[in-house]
């Protein structure tokens, strides 16, 4: 098979052998669960529990709110101590609602929805659901529902890629997980297509994975899998961009602005394929994933099966503990993870990394100085932007020309910061650039949205003035009209002259006895 | 000499007719600078600029009557955005006008009494209740005006900053931030 290549890239220090050398060991259960009600991309899921309820291993605590959503289940079974705020996995540390869960070490499972094991006989709806239900969002540190991924929504699919090339130093979490259930992998592979209703599929592994390779080949071979090519692709950081991935396999470029989907291809992560096999074949929902905790700060490196809310501080223990080399902890990898300020935070179902460097190893870059227009970032851009031109726009804060050179197509690989001679933090620049951007944006959303609001109160407030004006109006006209009607005398008239006669020869008697002071006042009235 | 003046008195002739013609045709209604104007203002009606409302405010500016910097909650950016639109010098923020963070109204609902005053004060109808029922203020449609505290009886209503959530939050701008890196790795 013929491979393409993209713009740019890197060869970076793998540090891919430190975790690989044992196989994944399955994390104790920690003393407390954090769940974070927002583990994906989209609405935070609806809160379903309260506090003191006893809840089961593997029961939904919150369900999808909306389209793009995803619920949230039990990794334990135990009881619902608190829920609160608390500080997320974020790079602005701040705090989002969560729900904390006493484990009680019992692991007594919920009736899990059946096994579809004939899921070669059900649509695609009903699998789709399944996939929705169990939680299911792309494990390749995205995090968007996988459900909505499978939905055609009328576009015309015939490819699927799997993602199993994992280029960031230091993370092997998909490679372990590829060379121990390789088996599973592919019969979620088989489900995918079997949604997709498609043939082509790819999976691409980068070719430092030898043994990861061998055994997706044997496991698709014993599964006999059809129109399924394994591809070893070389080894170069981004190739496990989403876009750069497609770009490899197929050549073809996503459009700016646009999904795979509008060049007819889905593209899932090898992780995703195995949870999707669990969902459907066992009813098991998304409670546990695969997580590398590396780094020259731990003493036994190694890739842990955890629950989903796992403390870091567990996660850090179960490796063998920290010993000190390193005074930070990533959460990711070293080019796009981000910091964390305790170790107290959730594993969350996008962590596929918890890295604690040495100084060495993720050296804390210099003072930056002048960029001096070498345009050694333009050479690695995987993206093929202008990385100068973006930093000096974002830098001067001129958000409009930032988006003519087309800053949303940033993948923020950190590539372009990695090479610059000028230690410019030029992620963070395109990433200040794109908050603001957003923002504005929501802005912008916010003010048409209130002032559609006063405009249409301005107009109902007139309506009702108008309204008011046009009652009194009428009741005006409805008193002026006998008036005016006075020559042409109906009968009604005539009655009406004569009640007010009645009235006034009244008034006259009632004057004459409050003259007499007479007693017959009484019967007058 | 005749011919000359007579093709030049037909082609002007000619030309008022289509600038008249066209003028008719592509007639605008209202200001549009008003407009580009009033899609720049954040739409509060707070009415601290001393117009009543957002729109009557952009008028004001648009017919020159008014200055760009009276805006509290739109801040420096608003008056940078103006100033772009305008052709004019940014100018600073006006001294009268305090800028407050961006809050929301909150009605301590056991001390409401009913009153309907802050439902008739509320430009954007985010305000929910009926007369002797309690009141309450539709968060996700207030714009943080404060309109209703002055007429509120019982003052009962308070105003809350926004919480800040890592989904509204955004990076800051680097330099500061890495300059303050380097400044305590020299000091260190």
């Amino acid at each position: 098979m013929k491979l393409h290549s993209f713009h740019g890239g890197l060869h970076l220090p793998e540090h891919k052998s430190e975790s690989t050398g044992a196989p994944i060991r399955t994390a104790a259960i920690p003393d407390r669960i954090i769940l974070p009600l927002k583990q994906h991309i989209g609405a935070p899921a609806h809160l379903l529990v309260k506090p003191g309820d006893r809840v089961l291993k593997g029961q939904m605590l919150a369900a999808p709110a909306g389209r793009i959503s995803a619920p949230i289940h039990a990794p334990t079974s135990g009881t619902v101590v608190e829920i609160s705020e608390q500080q997320v996995p974020h790079p602005s540390g701040l705090s989002a609602p969560c729900i904390i869960i006493e484990p009680d070490g019992r692991e007594e499972w919920t009736a899990l929805p059946p096994p579809m094991t004939n899921w070669k006989e059900l649509d695609a709806e009903t699998l789709i659901e399944r996939v929705r239900d169990c939680g299911i969002v792309g494990l390749g540190g995205a995090t968007f529902p996988s459900s909505v991924k499978l939905e055609h929504r009328g576009q015309a699919i015939d490819t699927l890629i799997i993602n199993g090339a994992e280029c960031e130093p230091f993370i092997t979490c998909d490679d372990m997980l590829m060379r121990e259930q390789a088996g599973r992998i592919i019969e979620g592979i088989s489900i995918l297509k079997h949604i997709l209703d498609i043939n082509r599929c790819f999976i691409g592994i980068e070719n430092n994975k030898p043994e990861a390779i061998e055994a997706m080949r044997n496991a698709a071979k014993n599964a006999g899998l059809q129109n399924t090519t394994i591809v070893p692709i070389p080894t170069l950081y981004p190739s496990g961009g989403e876009k750069q991935l497609i770009e490899i396999l197929t050549g073809k470029q996503v459009p700016s602005h646009g999904i795979p989907a509008n060049i007819g291809i889905v593209c899932h992560n090898v992780g995703t394929a195995h949870a999707i096999a669990e969902a459907v074949l066992e009813g098991k929902p998304l409670i546990s994933r695969v997580v590398t905790v590396t780094g020259a700060g731990v003493n036994s490196p190694c890739n842990l099966r955890a629950l989903i809310g796992t403390p870091i501080k567990s996660l850090v223990k179960a490796a063998g503990g920290a010993n000190g080399q390193s005074t930070r902890l990533v959460y990711g990898g070293p080019m796009m993870g981000f910091s964390l300020r305790s170790n107290e935070l959730p594993l969350t179902k996008g962590g596929n990394c918890l890295l604690l460097p040495s100084e060495e190893e993720s050296p804390i870059p210099p003072r930056m100085t002048a960029c001096i227009r070498c345009g050694k970032c333009a050479e690695v851009c995987p993206a093929r932007l202008l990385p100068q031109q973006l930093y000096w726009y974002a830098r001067a804060k001129d958000f409009d020309k930032v988006q003519d050179y087309h800053i949303h197509d940033c993948i923020e690989c950190g590539c372009c910061s990695h090479v610059c001679p000028s230690h410019i933090p030029l992620v963070q620049f395109y990433r200040f650039a794109k908050t603001e951007l957003w923002k504005k944006e929501q802005e912008k959303r916010k003010a048409d949205h209130a002032r559609t609001r006063h405009e249409a109160r301005v107009a109902r407030l007139e309506r009702l003035a108008a309204e008011r004006k046009a009652k009194l109006r009428q009741k005006k006209e409805a008193l002026e009209k006998p008036a005016r009607g006075k020559g042409k005398a109906a009968g009604g008239d005539d009655a009406k002259k004569a009640a007010i006669e009645a009235a006034m020869k009244r008034v006259a008697a009632k004057k004459a006895a409050a003259k007499e002071q007479q007693p017959e006042k009484g019967a007058d009235n | 000499m005749l011919s000359a003046i007579l093709t030049i008195t037909i082609l002007a002739l000619l030309f008022g007719l289509l600038l008249g013609y066209a003028a008719m045709k592509f007639h605008i209604e209202g200001d549009p600078v008003a407009d580009q104007i009033d899609s720049l203002l954040p739409q509060t009606q707070c009415g601290q600029c001393g117009h009543p409302g957002c729109r009557p405010y952009a008028e004001a500016i648009a017919a020159g009557e008014d200055e760009i910097n009276k805006c509290a909650p739109g801040g420096e950016e608003t008056i940078i955005a103006l100033a772009d639109l305008l052709g004019r010098d940014p100018i600073p923020m006006d001294e009268s006008i305090e800028e407050r963070p961006p809050s929301v109204a909150r009605i301590k609902e056991n001390e409401c009494i009913g009153c309907t005053l802050c439902i008739q004060a509320c430009p954007v109808d985010a305000i929910l209740g009926a007369a002797k029922q309690m009141h309450t203020v539709i968060e996700s449609e207030c714009t943080g005006c404060e309109l209703c505290l002055p007429p509120c009886p019982v003052e009962c209503i308070v105003m809350e900053p926004i919480h800040a959530t890592y989904e509204s939050w955004s990076w800051p701008y680097p330099i500061t931030a890495h300059r303050n890196v380097a400044q305590a790795q020299e000091a260190s």
